[in-house]
């Protein structure tokens, strides 16, 4: 065989390799959106609505801290942003959510944007622990800033359901739709970029940040639309948060636990991989939510206790995550 | 503003700040050694008091008497968790860095839901101590007698510290081992042995934290968390690794705190240090001490 034509059937592997992945990606999500004329019960929708919207915000962590190598533990700034920019917008002005949604991602893409400038500049634990401050920042300022509320927050009016103002309190089946389309979104904007030069850049990055800098200003600039990207997606779901919860403060959307609760699952899933982050999400929220109603009552720790066990347990045993469980190709096939 | 309320601002803040550096600085001595960053240091800071408070209980005696039963449970614990976990965490080939994080959080979380589940959230403190209560009057500054302990233990601390790192065959062996981890081997140095002392020792200087900060502070557990994040500011400050850096950083993250509440609500006294901590790191990525 000829190079040439060895290029174009690898070439041809790799559309039909990508073309079966979209179509099990429609699959999966058909066989979601079929949940909701299964479960009745309010509490387990619940959780599954959560476990969706984690897997789409774990999903937009992924594209800087999986692909890209930047190790972020202050995205619940992002999802703040969003939470408080959908609320006050509505609240205050009644703007429709979708239009705060919108607003606060923009918000939180330039905010990133500005932060990325100098924080890219640092590296490792330098990095993360950074992030972690500039979070913090921002929670001890929505705490005295009175307009948002301060301390008390911001409380949404009771309305009739409607699609119009994201409410919808008898059935909940909107908001599972609403985090399942999120998810799917994220889902195809990671599909899409990993195989752009963008991926490719990020995956050099993160593999030898050292031989990526020479490449200079290249490998900057798509840092930057990582960090940019996460951060939208992190504040749409931040506030579709704030819109399914009606009711928020600085430490509920704010807290440095939304950070971890975005990284974890792709750390335990697989980071920079197209299912960690939904196949985390899946193990994480509802092991979460389950343990904390039945363990949890009145602060007593068990919760904690599983809950920081499996983190250590599975990061320690499973660096790779859980898919490469399922299947052991996965971190060859993501740098391949 | 009289000089006077201006000097106790600062002496206040000065003692704090010794003890900022005590608490931070065997976590910079761990990752100066191994580039492992604890994510479970407040955890530690807390567990030291619980240690503290609950010896104080069963024994009747001061806990200045007491210190160094605590930071010797703390060293075994330090040991423990290097050989249990950390060890193992630095084995993985795929994404070490990100495993070492999430294998400390875990530790961390696993750790206050122990204490949660053991000890309750209850808020505690140690009372009828004696040191408790009794204040310093300096010419019209007021310091309290447990914040100056703490501060002259720090001092203590830190002077053993140059003396152990500069003096010893185990601090020749620690400065190797960050050195070149891989040619003391060669030397006959046993890596792992290092490692395991080193965290013991990281763990026993917290423990000091501890076991002064439960003599004036209240012990729950969440505690750990109100001083990890300035552990972790004063460091990244300081420079990673560097002991004189944490000194320095934590005198600073102290004052600077004190100082904002002179033009800040005190519930916005942290975002003095958080920025100031920022403005440096932009312009040395690395801390002030840090080697770049």
């Amino acid at each position: 065989m000829t190079q040439s034509s060895a290029a174009a059937s690898s070439m041809s592997a790799f559309v039909a390799s990508r073309r079966r992945q979209l179509i099990t990606a429609f699959v999966v999500f058909a066989l979601i959106a079929l949940v909701p004329r299964l479960v009745t019960d309010v509490y387990m929708m619940n959780v599954l609505i959560l476990t969706l919207l984690f897997a789409a915000l774990s999903q937009s962590w992924n594209l800087l801290g999986g692909y890209c190598g930047q190790v972020s533990l202050g995205h619940a700034l992002y999802f703040g942003i969003g939470a408080y920019a959908t609320s006050i917008l509505y609240v205050k002005f009644g703007i429709t959510p979708w239009g705060g949604l919108l607003a606060g991602g923009i918000i939180a893409a330039l905010i990133a944007l500005a932060l990325g400038y100098p924080c890219f500049r640092l590296k490792g634990h330098y990095f993360s622990i950074a992030t972690i401050v500039i979070a913090e920042i921002g929670l001890l300022l929505f705490h005295n800033w009175d307009y948002a509320g301060a301390a008390l927050g911001i409380q949404w009016p009771f309305t009739p359901d409607s699609w119009w103002t994201l409410q919808f309190a008898r059935d909940k089946a909107p908001y599972f739709y609403f985090a399942l389309g999120l998810f799917a979104v994220t889902w195809l904007v990671t599909f899409s970029i990993v195989e752009s030069k963008w991926g490719y850049w990020w995956r050099a990055v993160k593999d030898s940040a050292d031989a990526a800098e020479s490449l200079g200003v290249t490998i900057f600039h798509s840092k930057m639309a990582a960090a940019a990207i996460s951060a939208f997606f992190t504040a749409v779901g931040g506030g579709f948060y704030a819109a399914f919860v009606s009711y928020i403060d600085p430490d509920s959307v704010m807290h440095f636990r939304f950070s971890l609760l975005m990284a974890l699952p792709a750390v335990l899933g697989g980071v920079g991989s197209l299912w960690g982050p939904a196949i985390g999400a899946l193990i994480l929220i509802p092991l979460a939510e389950l343990t904390r109603s039945y363990l949890g009552g009145a602060g007593s720790g068990l919760d904690l206790v599983i809950y920081g066990g499996l983190i250590m347990i599975v990061s320690l045993t499973r660096p790779e995550g859980i898919l490469s469980m399922i299947k052991p190709a996965v971190k060859r096939e993501a740098t391949a | 503003m009289t000089t006077q309320a201006f000097l106790q601002v600062i002496a206040s803040g000065l003692l704090l700040g010794l003890i900022y550096a005590l608490i931070a600085v065997g976590l910079s001595l761990i990752f100066g050694l191994m580039d492992v960053v604890n994510f479970a240091h407040g955890e530690f800071l807390m567990l030291a008091m619980y240690a503290t408070f609950g010896l104080v209980l069963a024994t009747t005696l001061d806990p200045v008497v007491l210190m160094p039963l605590v930071v010797a449970l703390m060293f075994v614990l330090g040991v423990s968790v290097y050989a249990g976990i950390i060890r193992y965490a630095m084995r993985a080939k795929a994404n070490p860095g990100m495993v070492q994080i999430f294998a400390t959080f875990g530790l961390a979380l696993l750790i206050q839901g122990l204490a949660q589940y053991f000890f309750t959230p209850d808020y505690r403190n140690i009372a009828n101590t004696w040191l408790g209560g009794k204040t310093l009057n300096l010419g019209g500054v007021f310091l309290p007698w447990p914040q100056i302990f703490g501060g002259a233990v720090s001092l203590a601390v830190f002077a053993g510290l140059y003396w152990l790192i500069t003096r010893t065959d185990f601090g020749k062996a620690l400065e190797a081992t960050r050195e070149d981890q891989g040619a003391v081997a060669l030397v006959g140095i046993d890596r792992n042995r290092v490692f395991a002392l080193g965290w013991g020792l990281g763990a026993a200087l917290v423990g000091i934290a501890g076991a002064v900060l439960a003599i004036f502070y209240y012990i729950h557990p969440q505690v750990g968390g109100t001083f990890a994040l300035i552990a972790y500011v004063t460091v990244a400050l300081g420079g990673f690794g560097s002991i004189f850096g944490a000194l320095v950083a934590g005198v600073i993250v102290g004052l600077v705190e004190a100082l904002t509440t002179l033009i800040l609500p005190a519930s916005l006294k942290s975002v003095g240090v958080y920025s100031l901590y920022l403005l440096v790191l932009f312009v040395r990525p690395s801390g002030l001490f840090g080697r770049l």
